[in-house]
């Protein structure tokens, strides 16, 4: 599967609550070093998709293939150690964690330190701990937090910052793929442009593919390679920025059939 | 947007000086502890109650792994009391007369049928017995939050009382086997026999009150240890929010289960002191009135903290052998009432628990963060993985 150079891939993954169908029957793929996004009006379950994605929806049918392995239904600590991390629409860092101590938790799955460890605290454990911290601290900076609020409760730092802070927990976690849920909400415009000069950044630094739910149209066109399209749950589009720019059923499906 | 008004009051975590200080102010304190017996009688009934104070300390560090740490709810902290407690009954008397096991005991008692094991034997085993049943209590409970784990933890530990009582003949109902002698109880437990040190005697109090000394500080360190460590933050962080926590690669259902195992494993140690040091293990001690007892000294102190906890819990536990019988009791009489003033002791906890939740719900030392929850209501998270999962 991976053969094709896909990291991530979904067959007829779908979602049902009760009655409803919130993502129906969605196949697609993410190619390997590409920045791809998923767009569609509000409701048309792209969040639900994205929990299927990092296992914390289980998928009612369908399967999740991330980086040649079949991750459907997997607990989202083990998909997130195999190397698939994500951020948050509504940001939900720790709130009463500073800046360093929440990059720390993303790293979780990438330290060993076991209850004994913790107890006893022998060198290799001090070792990294501190390489834990140092590795936060780079990570900060390279995101933009000013290193006067590494110490700084998450809780208090502007929004923009906390937005940053996100990311480098989610990156903490050595991703092969990033999943960014509207990450430019509430950001003004020339915060977004930074961030989409920043996910260009990323790819090229650290190897990533990054895939990103986004509404803020000139972000998606600009950033993206590819862009699929979901409407009431159903993928309605796909392909570069000009297709789906120019697909009819994209346009009806934000501004309504044209009488 | 949310997150904006979500934003509370800015406070910051103590620094390299205060570090310092407290370092200081905290060696202070247990050289003043351990000097403490030196003052009185070596029989001292005050030497006795300091003993118990400590023992306290102990299961109420425990139970702050649990609530303080985690963020887990557990009314049924007495069942671990008593598995404690039950195993220096079982392994240090004449209980299981059919029997003769003698390991690193004293030469009076290779005579005496039962098992008779060493204090360090039984301290161990009452660690990992409890350590299990804290796992077995906590695996249920992964899949609820908040007041429901309260409801399943307090079933539990009154399940734990119900086969303590009826456990003379048969558990569950099952055969005839005496495995707890119920209301009468175990009696008498050996004495504490360690190597290098005389075997304690109830004559002289001190030995005891170093030994849980001893263990009380071992206890504090382990929780000092584990609170700045790697399952410390992924304690709080499932605390604060269990959905971003499992998403960031912290395994949820593993934490947990480690911070009911801990502290349970830290009661289970502190039961065994306890059924040594009253020389008895009986049914009427694992009454549900002790889970809150412990409960109520961890959140007087401050969630959390640990040495709030410990302040917590020598408080309470001198109110409750010391000021109430001894100090206020004759206070009814002398206002003209007339009743036993040790019977409203649980009223008295009752009481000093709402002025606390009324005055200061973070504790006497508050935890910086949990102050941080408590009153400026930071940290949202509040539905389960299994719930968002299903």
């Amino acid at each position: 599967m991976s053969a094709n150079g896909s990291i991530l891939e979904t067959d007829g993954l779908t979602k049902i609550f009760g009655g409803l169908v919130a993502v129906d029957a969605v196949t697609f793929a993410v190619r390997r070093g590409e920045i791809a996004s998923i767009i569609g009006p509000n409701g048309a379950g792209k969040t639900t998709f994205f929990n299927m994605l990092t296992g914390l929806y289980k998928p009612s049918f369908g399967r999740v293939v991330f980086d040649g392995r079949d991750v459907t239904g997997a607990r989202p600590d083990k998909i997130t150690k195999s190397g698939l991390a994500r951020t948050f629409q509504n940001i939900r860092l720790f709130g009463t964690m500073t800046c360093v101590e929440n990059v720390l938790v993303g790293r979780h799955s990438r330290m060993r330190a076991s209850v004994w460890g913790a107890i006893l605290r022998p060198p290799f454990e001090r070792r990294e701990e501190g390489e834990g911290r140092d590795v936060a601290r780079e990570l900060l900076k390279y995101v933009g937090v000013n290193e006067r609020f590494h110490n700084t409760v998450a809780s208090s730092l502007p929004y923009g910052d906390q937005r940053r802070v996100e990311i480098a927990r989610a990156l903490a976690s050595e991703p092969r793929l990033l999943l960014l849920d509207e990450p430019t909400a509430g950001m003004n415009p020339a915060e977004s442009a930074e961030l989409t000069q920043f996910m260009q950044k990323l790819r090229e630094e650290r190897d990533l593919s990054i895939l990103l739910i986004e509404h803020d149209m000139k972000v998606v066109m600009g950033v993206s390679e590819h862009i699929t399209v979901l409407d009431h749950g159903e993928k309605i589009a796909e392909g570069t920025p000009q297709e789906v720019r120019n697909n009819p059923k994209v346009v009806e499906a934000y501004l309504g059939k044209q009488e | 947007m949310s997150a904006v008004a979500k934003a509370g009051r800015a406070f910051s975590l103590p620094g390299k000086g205060s570090k310092k200080r407290s370092r200081v102010l905290a060696a202070l304190a247990i050289l003043g502890a351990i000097i403490l017996p030196l003052f009185y009688e070596s029989g001292s009934p005050w030497v006795e109650d300091y003993t118990i104070a400590l023992a306290y300390v102990v299961m109420a560090l425990g139970l702050n792994v649990v609530v303080g740490f985690a963020g887990l709810l557990d009314l049924g902290y007495v069942a671990f009391f008593a598995i404690g407690a039950y195993t220096i009954g079982w392994f240090a008397s004449g209980h299981f007369a059919q029997v003769n096991i003698h390991v690193g005991v004293a030469e009076q008692l290779r005579d005496v049928p039962g098992i008779h094991l060493n204090y360090l034997l039984i301290a161990v085993i009452a660690i990992v017995l409890a350590a299990a049943l804290g796992a077995i209590l906590g695996f249920p409970t992964l899949r609820l939050r908040g007041d429901y784990i309260a409801i399943v933890t307090l079933a539990f530990g009154e399940i734990i009382h119900r086969v303590a009582v009826n456990g003379d003949e048969g558990v569950f109902g099952i055969g005839e086997f005496n495995l707890t002698n119920g209301r009468s109880g175990i009696n008498p437990i050996d004495k504490i026999d360690l190597p290098f040190v005389e075997r304690f005697t109830t004559l002289d109090l001190r030995p005891w009150y170093w030994l849980a000394l001893a263990i009380a500080l071992v206890i504090l360190f382990v929780n000092v240890r584990l609170r700045d460590s790697r399952l410390g933050r992924a304690w709080i962080a499932v605390r604060e929010d269990e959905v971003a926590a499992v998403s960031m690669g912290v395994p949820t259902t593993k934490v947990k289960l480690l911070a009911y195992s801990i502290g349970a494993a830290m009661g289970g140690l502190g039961g065994s002191f306890i059924g040594a040091f009253y020389e008895q293990v009986n049914a009427d001690q694992f009454e549900f009135s002790f889970s809150i007892f412990v409960l109520a000294m961890i959140i007087l102190g401050g969630l959390g903290s640990v040495w709030g906890v410990v302040v917590g819990a020598v408080a309470l536990s001198l109110i409750n052998t010391r000021l109430i019988p001894d100090v206020f009791n004759s206070v009814p009489q002398k206002i003209g009432l007339d009743f036993d003033l040790t019977q409203l002791g649980f009223g008295i906890f009752g009481f000093l628990l709402v002025i606390m939740m009324v005055l200061r719900p973070q504790g006497m030392i508050p935890e910086k963060r949990r102050a941080a929850e408590l009153v400026d209501h930071i940290g949202t998270g509040s539905e389960s993985v299994y719930e968002v999962r299903k």
